[in-house]
């Protein structure tokens, strides 16, 4: 079966994606506004190399790949929201922004 | 234009509209719930690549797990809105900063690889994945030539997991209060 979809297609969509995680992660000052972000690029990352791998039958690598970046993103939110609580817990506001000091 | 190419454009404008919507939007909660649409999208055109195991994957992942961790961290994070009743709507509104250089620089990169895509050409040797499923493909990969890769992240969960309940435990408690 050949797919109708070209793979142009695929990396556009993808990169529209990714720019617009950029952006959410750069304009947001909220840590968890800045997460939800991030997971918008890694999502774009991955409809790449699943698009690549399509033209790898045999081995999918991409696919592979895919799915351990999935389980890294996993891993990555739980540390985050709990540095992000203890962060509230500390300062008692978790806009990026106002959280300067570094002293315990 | 074929079935299958307008299926494509209605999911990736679902991903992308929910993407322009997480950036627009300045409710948090509204965001995590655009978010779900945006990574129903992108399950479908995973699907729509061929790569049915890994949309299911990221459906029950993404949407069983990340999301609903999110929205914990939304409602646990907030300042209480002391007029707000259980009939008000959840408003948990978040402030938006450096709009210019952020739609800038998001906009500029977006421009690039554009470009780069468009000039790219791909000489795409062998032929496309049929239509038949990946999982058994995926299955034998990862248990013959990818086993170390994937005990490592089993590990790797493991570590983050415990590691994250350590650091969320609250150490100021206080039995006296």
């Amino acid at each position: 079966m050949n797919s109708a979809i070209p793979l142009f297609h695929f990396l556009v969509v993808a990169a529209a994606l990714f720019s617009l995680g950029l952006a959410v992660a750069v304009t947001k000052r909220n840590v968890i506004g800045i997460l939800i972000g991030l997971e918008l690029m890694l999502n774009a990352v991955n409809l790449n190399l699943i698009a690549f791998s399509r033209h790898d039958p045999v081995l999918l690598r991409g696919q592979l790949f895919a799915l351990f970046v999935i389980v890294v993103a996993a891993a990555e939110v739980t540390v985050a929201l709990a540095i992000v609580l203890r962060v509230y817990h500390h300062y008692g506001s978790i806009d990026p922004d106002e959280t300067k000091e570094l002293r315990g | 234009m074929s079935t299958e190419l307008i299926i494509f454009y209605f999911f990736a404008a679902l991903a992308l509209g929910s993407g322009v919507f997480i950036l627009l939007t300045r409710n948090l909660m509204y965001a995590a719930f655009a978010l779900f649409l945006a990574l129903l999208g992108v399950a479908a055109l995973f699907v729509l690549a061929g790569a049915d195991f890994l949309a299911v994957a990221q459906l029950m992942v993404y949407v069983g797990g990340i999301l609903v961790l999110l929205i914990f961290g939304i409602m646990l994070t907030r300042t209480a809105d002391p007029e707000a009743t259980s009939q008000t709507p959840n408003r948990v509104l978040v402030a938006l900063g450096r709009k210019f250089w952020g739609v800038v620089v998001s906009l500029g990169l977006f421009i690039v690889l554009f470009l780069v895509i468009v000039q790219a050409n791909f000489a795409l040797v062998g032929d496309t994945l049929n239509s038949r499923s990946t999982i058994r493909t995926l299955g034998v990969e990862l248990m013959t030539t990818h086993l170390l890769p994937f005990e490592i992240a089993g590990i790797l969960l493991l570590v983050a997991l415990v590691g994250a309940a350590y650091l969320a435990m609250n150490r100021n408690f206080d039995p006296t209060e």
